[in-house]
């Protein structure tokens, strides 16, 4: 650019591509509009109201405000990835604020707990997305312009560009200027002849791949947007043999978009078949899952056609533009309880949470609700311990020494006493609410536990009632999610890629050939590039274009010392003379990339 | 315990004594380096002072003779002689000598640097090569190897244009600097024996897109590393222009490239890895979407991958922009940078979110 850091104020609209030497002034339209960015503009309205709205709108609309958004935009993301989100870990958002309770109010407040949804944060994408339209919209129009015009003719002084060469020959200059022409369209710039010269462009691309990239931001903001008011997805955890229909009372739970209507949930679902982990045996990469793999059987639509297939970890299933993804897996105990009475008072599959990520020990939660003691007086039965895959005493632990079922082992405790199940306050299943319950005790006072194998029963002191472990099954957790947009966003997100690569590697560029009869009657020739910023690779181009010309055009011998290029500047030779080295190497692979 | 797994933890020894190996060789690297940079103190100060001061207030125009290419043949025809200019409101000073200075010493020493520094890097990548070998994946499993990977790739990055014959030698001292650094704090810290992966990890999208925030990085931390000389160097350029005397750190900058051509450098670099790094998010994201079932959650580490993401591109914006250029870009480019740092050791040692299975 022309100006300096300090004068952009009296920059004119046309500095924005005379990326060379000369003031804009001298350049004049030639260096006009290199680029479409909008010009800098940061006078004061003159008047009324809509001289106000005008300058609100172009200060909106102006680079340095979308760099201010920018800047704002990722500094207003940070609090977000401190601060834990309702949105995104609950349980942790809710410990934070019972630990923080003067913080609390403030934090709740400014939204912080959910940053990405909240006023200021949308305000500063909104504004940027608006700024984005309104800067886009017209830098297409200009662009369309600059596509169906031609390129500006030739500065006066080609001498003040910032690569330079001329010679003297004997063609004639019409034929230079033809012969000009041809080399320049051969290598696919945009010509015509003005006046005495040529004028030449090339590398428009690049102003395409930055709108395409700025375009593509846009529909990529629109398909999240999508994505998030639409959006359907909860968990669901299902053992082995059991299913799951895609309505709202089957999921544990379950979040939506503000847009998402319940009534849109698809019609499928599926049973699973089968769960099989394997994992690494042996070396340092011991317990290193294998596979993941659930065999489910789904069904989909009106006719509830089944279909076989597995879900892996990476692998959805997608059915009825929804998504099954495969989140987690563990082990569920089936245990049989009995009663004082001998009656069956709990059958069932005890679905438990690892506490312990990679060897897969569980805590097991057995709540019998509806259970006589052995003179028939209702009571209630919950049981607690630990479920273990492979149980190996001699390490001294209780815990689990690898995550596939080696040596299951299901160690338990037992009380009696109050639930609490029955207060209405939902409960969590996966824990035991102790407070009210008395726990069985041997004939020694120690609370009584028992180590169980899969046949194995436990028998409550006082002829109490009795547990079996009567197999051991898996279950699955899966996520089911319905995303619209995706698509888009995917689209979105490739052509910002290509976009952006264009716009960054492709370099914008114009040459002028002026050929005119001199003084003594031989033409002399002189060819000027200017590109969006020097670039080394803007006199190799110019050299290149020269030695091709010049097979057409060759040089005449000079009858007196060369004549200086440009009076003005003076010493011609005094610049540093990198010839040789830095320019002449070959081109840099990142030389387009410049601004 | 079987032969395969005998086999892994030998290479896994082996991976790590030639991590040991390559911190020396790049210590002796980095001696020599410091010879080189002793020695060339000797060179003429003052070449930048007597550049700017003679210079005109015009730029005079500079000479280039451009070696062009012949349609492929060897034919070498007279050249024509290019005249270029550089931009008004820009110092027209030569790129200072390197750090040898010009001297015959300082550069016997660089050159042996920059040997020492070539065994170094087979070494690093023999024990990263070893490291993967060992775990059968892709190492980049836990801090302690992305680290070394990082370390190994800014190396290769560095490497790889000193034999694109770029003037680039400058960047020797820092780098290899900082490489024993993060390569200390990888053993001694992050050191982690051998790391199982979460099944998300299994994926080749594990391939991609790490692979990707690795190179970024690496490149993206050249970028810093001349940035940051480019504000000691224009500063130092600026002080001289104003007819002020050199600092005490002068002889040293004096040998640097000129800021124009550091801050060329830097933006290069930048504006490169900048669609590269773009691609890294993307493929994350389609990771995510096939793993966790959403392509974005405003996860810690997508925040800061995000947030780095906005600080490039308001960097490329600031240099598009009139009257954001030079330091306050130069800035700009400092602060994005930092945040990808802050990704890498903020994020995964501070936070914890669903990619914090990169263990410490
Ligand atoms: C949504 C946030 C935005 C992002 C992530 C973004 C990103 C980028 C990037 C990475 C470039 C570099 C490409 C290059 O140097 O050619 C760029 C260039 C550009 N951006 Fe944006 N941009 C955003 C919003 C805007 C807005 C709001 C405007 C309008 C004021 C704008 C106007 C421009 C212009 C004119 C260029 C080209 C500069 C040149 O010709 O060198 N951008 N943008």
């Amino acid at each position: 650019m022309a100006t300096t850091d300090t004068d952009t104020a009296t920059g004119s609209g046309t500095e924005n591509g005379a990326a060379g030497p000369a003031d804009a002034r001298e350049l004049g339209a030639a260096g006009a509009q290199l680029s479409t960015a909008p010009a800098e503009d940061i006078s004061v309205p003159s008047m009324g109201p809509i001289g106000w709205a005008r300058w609100f709108w172009r200060q909106l609309t102006s680079m340095r405000v979308a760099l201010l958004l920018l800047f704002l935009l990722s500094l207003g993301a940070i609090p977000g990835s401190l601060i834990p989100q309702t949105g995104i870990d609950p349980v942790k958002a809710d410990n934070f604020k019972q630990r923080h309770e003067t913080l609390t109010p403030v934090y709740e407040k400014l939204g912080l707990f959910h940053v990405y949804s909240s006023v200021w944060f949308s305000a500063i994408y909104i504004l940027l997305f608006v700024s984005l339209i309104g800067c886009i919209v017209p830098r297409t129009w200009q662009f369309v312009g600059q596509l169906r015009g031609r390129p500006p003719g030739a500065p006066r002084r080609l001498t003040r560009l910032p690569a330079y060469t001329t010679w003297r020959t004997e063609a004639e200059p019409e034929q230079v200027r033809e012969a000009a022409r041809r080399i320049l369209r051969r290598r696919r710039f945009r010509t015509h002849t003005v006046g005495d010269a040529v004028a030449s462009e090339k590398g428009y691309l690049r102003e395409a791949g930055n709108l395409l990239f700025h375009i593509a931001l846009i529909v990529m903001l629109v398909a999240f947007a999508v994505g998030q008011l639409y959006k359907a997805e909860g968990g669901k955890l299902i053992v082995e043999g059991d299913g799951f229909a895609n309505n709202l009372t089957q999921y544990d739970d379950f979040k939506s978009g503000t847009l998402f209507d319940k009534n849109d949930l698809a019609p499928f679902g599926f049973t699973l078949d089968r769960f099989t982990a394997t994992y690494e045996r042996t070396g340092p990469q011991k317990r290193t899952p294998r596979t993941f793999r659930a065999d489910v059987t789904y069904w989909e639509g009106a006719d509830g056609k089944e279909h076989k297939t597995s879900i892996k970890v990476n692998e959805p299933l997608e059915v009825a533009g929804s998504k099954v993804y495969l989140l987690g897996h563990g082990y569920a105990p089936v245990v049989t309880v009995r009663d004082g009475q001998g009656r069956v008072a709990y059958r069932g599959a005890v679905a438990s949470l690892p506490i312990d990520g990679v060897n897969l020990t569980e805590n097991v939660v057995v709540k019998v609700p509806d259970y006589r003691d052995k003179n028939g007086k209702k009571d209630q039965l919950g049981f607690q311990g630990q479920f273990v895959p492979t149980l190996d005493l001699s390490t001294g632990t209780m815990f689990s020494q690898f995550p596939a079922l080696d040596n299951p082992a299901l160690i338990l405790t037992a009380y009696r006493g109050d639930l609490g199940v029955d207060g209405g306050i939902p409960q969590n299943v996966y824990q035991l609410d102790t407070s009210r319950m008395k726990q069985f005790k041997k004939s020694d006072g120690s609370p009584f536990a028992k180590v169980l194998r899969v046949g194995d029963s436990m028998k409550l002191p006082g002829g109490a009632g009795t547990l079996k472990l009567e197999g051991i099954k898996t279950w699955a957790t899966f996520q089911i999610s319905h995303r619209p947009g995706n698509d888009y966003a995917l689209v979105g997100a490739v052509a910002a890629l290509i976009g952006l690569a264009a716009s960054l590697f492709i370099q914008r560029r114009r040459v002028w050939v002026r050929a005119v009869t001199g003084d003594d009657g031989v033409t002399v020739v002189e060819m000027a590039g200017l590109g969006r910023s020097e670039s080394a690779k803007l006199p190799e181009e110019l050299a290149d274009l020269a030695v091709a010309l010049q097979s057409e055009a060759p040089p005449a011998p000079d009858p007196d010392p060369e004549p200086d290029p440009d009076p003005e500047a003076g010493t011609a030779e005094a610049g540093t003379d990198t010839a040789g080295t830095d320019t002449a190497q070959p081109a840099d692979p990142s030389e387009g990339a410049r601004a | 315990m079987n032969l395969a797994a005998e086999t892994n933890e030998n290479l896994a020894h082996i991976s790590n004594v030639l991590i040991y190996s390559a911190m020396a060789v790049y210590t002796l690297a980095f001696l020599a380096h410091i010879a080189e940079w002793v020695f060339g103190s000797r060179s003429a100060v003052g070449r930048t002072a007597a550049a700017i001061t003679a210079a005109p207030a015009a730029s005079a125009p500079a000479e280039v003779t451009v070696r062009a290419a012949q349609g492929g043949g060897t034919a070498v025809l007279e050249r024509p002689k290019i005249v270029t200019r550089s931009a008004a409101g820009t110092r027209d000073v030569p790129d200072g000598p390197g750090a040898g200075g010009g001297t015959e010493q300082g550069d016997l020493y660089g050159r042996i640097a920059v040997g020492l520094t070539v065994l170094a890097f087979l070494m690093h990548a023999g024990a990263v090569l070893t490291r993967a070998l060992s775990v059968q994946r892709a190492p980049w499993g836990n801090m302690y190897e992305f680290s070394t990977t990082f370390a190994m790739v800014a190396v290769g990055a560095y490497l790889t244009l000193l034999a694109l014959k770029k003037n680039v030698r400058w960047l020797g001292l820092p780098l290899v600097t900082t490489v024993l650094l993060d390569l200390g704090l990888a053993v001694s810290v992050l050191y982690t024996a051998s790391a199982q992966l979460v099944p998300a990890l299994h994926s080749y999208w594990l391939w991609i897109h790490v692979s990707c925030a690795i190179i970024s990085g690496a490149c993206l931390y050249l970028g810093a590393v001349a940035t940051l000389l480019y504000l000691f160097r224009d500063r130092h350029e600026e002080k001289l222009a104003k007819g002020g005397e050199p600092g005490r750190f002068a002889s040293v900058l004096e040998r640097l490239p000129a800021a124009g051509s550091l801050d060329k450098f830097a933006y290069r670099i930048n504006a490169t890895v900048f669609p590269l790094w773009t691609f890294t998010i993307i493929a994350g994201a389609i990771w995510a979407e096939a793993a966790w079932g959403r392509y974005w959650g405003w996860d810690p580490k997508e925040v800061w991958s995000f947030i780095t993401w906005v600080a490039y591109a308001a960097y490329l914006h600031a240099r598009a922009t009139a009257g954001w250029k030079g330091r306050k870009a130069a800035y700009l480019a400092l602060l994005a940078f930092a945040c990808y740092l802050f990704n890498y050791y903020g994020v995964n040692m501070l936070i914890s979110g669903k990619h914090s299975y990169a263990g410490v």
